[in-house]
């Protein structure tokens, strides 16, 4: 049975140093996410109040990584 | 990120629920004509696990976000269905390309594979489909060997893949195995650069489920209203092969055939 690379969307709550942000999942959630080096290869600019879409650590639920910038 | 490897015990266990995931896979190969139900197949796969004394993995699996356990014994996709298709009432018919994913665990220890072939006469395109990505799973089992990175092999099927002309998917991954399903690593398909985060070295005695997802269209994946069964966004088929892979220090040695 194939493994989820669990993604999921959010909305950017707040903008922490090193490029980590807040973000709170559609389900409510609150997790910990990066920007993916694509992301930052392109110099796409994320600002509270974004939504993204978000992969999460199967791991660590609670740390995620940014992988769009959906709206 | 390290692996480590399974003792001669565990291994001697994941072999004889390797053989009952053989076993069914056959059995069913055989049994998958027109007019068949994909839920014929998950009762006679029940059948078979419960006369081996051992127990159907994927039943009640939990949702990764959150949805319903999963309510088959294995899974069955149907053409442009990918992985995780519930068995039921439907019909197989003549030109169906049938994808069954079975897994057991037996006195503590999994077992877990996957084959997908053709019902009747099919096009040229899908029987390649079908050849590319068992080519696919084939490259993992002789290049994967000790002391190597997973992104090197990873790379090889990805270009392969891509060079047939057809699409890898990167929704979702192969995985680690053992006394649990999934365990650490997750065993992409693809290299990206999100994706060597995760990289590994390949060390022996590990065991991992190698399992390239391929499309013949877009690469594009959604999961259904039921929660479960992941299709193609373009409809067209998909194909899935999964071996359960024992690591040497010269290639891999399958569990699951």
């Amino acid at each position: 049975m194939a493994k989820d690379v669990i993604r999921m969307e959010g909305k950017v709550t707040e903008a922490l140093p090193n490029a980590i942000f807040r973000v709170e999942l559609e389900n409510g959630h609150k997790v910990m996410a990066h920007v993916s080096g694509r992301m930052r290869m392109h110099f796409i600019r994320i600002l509270p109040g974004d939504r993204v879409t978000i992969e999460l650590s199967p791991y660590d639920l609670t740390k995620g990584r940014i992988v769009y910038r959906t709206g | 990120m390290s692996i480590r490897p399974k003792s001669p015990d565990a291994i001697g266990k994941m072999r004889v629920a390797g053989q009952v995931v053989a076993e069914i896979l056959t059995r069913l190969r055989q049994m998958a004509r027109p007019g068949v139900t994909t839920g014929e197949l998950d009762a006679e796969a029940l059948r078979i696990i419960t006369a081996h004394g051992a127990r159907a993995l994927f039943h009640g699996q939990p949702h990764p976000r959150g949805g319903r356990t999963y309510p088959g014994n294995i899974c069955v996709s149907l053409n442009e269905e990918l992985v995780h298709g519930i068995p039921g009432p439907r019909e197989i018919a003549e030109g169906d390309i049938v994808s069954l994913d079975v897994g057991v665990e037996k006195d503590g220890w999994c077992g877990d594979a996957a084959r997908t072939f053709a019902v009747g006469d099919v096009p040229e395109r899908a029987r390649r489909l079908l050849d590319t990505t068992e080519e696919a799973l084939e490259i993992a089992r002789r290049e994967a060997r000790a002391g190597i990175l997973w992104s090197a092999v990873a790379g090889q099927i990805e270009s392969f893949v891509t060079s047939a002309g057809f699409s890898i998917v990167t929704e979702y991954v192969g995985h680690g195995i053992g006394a649990k399903m999934w365990e650490e690593p997750r065993v992409p398909n693809y290299v990206g650069r999100d994706m060597l985060r995760d990289d590994f070295l390949i060390v022996e005695n590990m065991t991992m489920c190698v399992e390239p997802m391929v499309n013949m269209g877009r690469r594009d994946v959604r999961t259904t209203s039921d929660g479960w069964t992941v299709v193609t966004s373009d409809g067209k088929p998909s194909a899935h092969f999964e071996d359960m892979l024992l690591v040497h220090r010269d290639g891999c040695e399958p569990l699951t055939r």
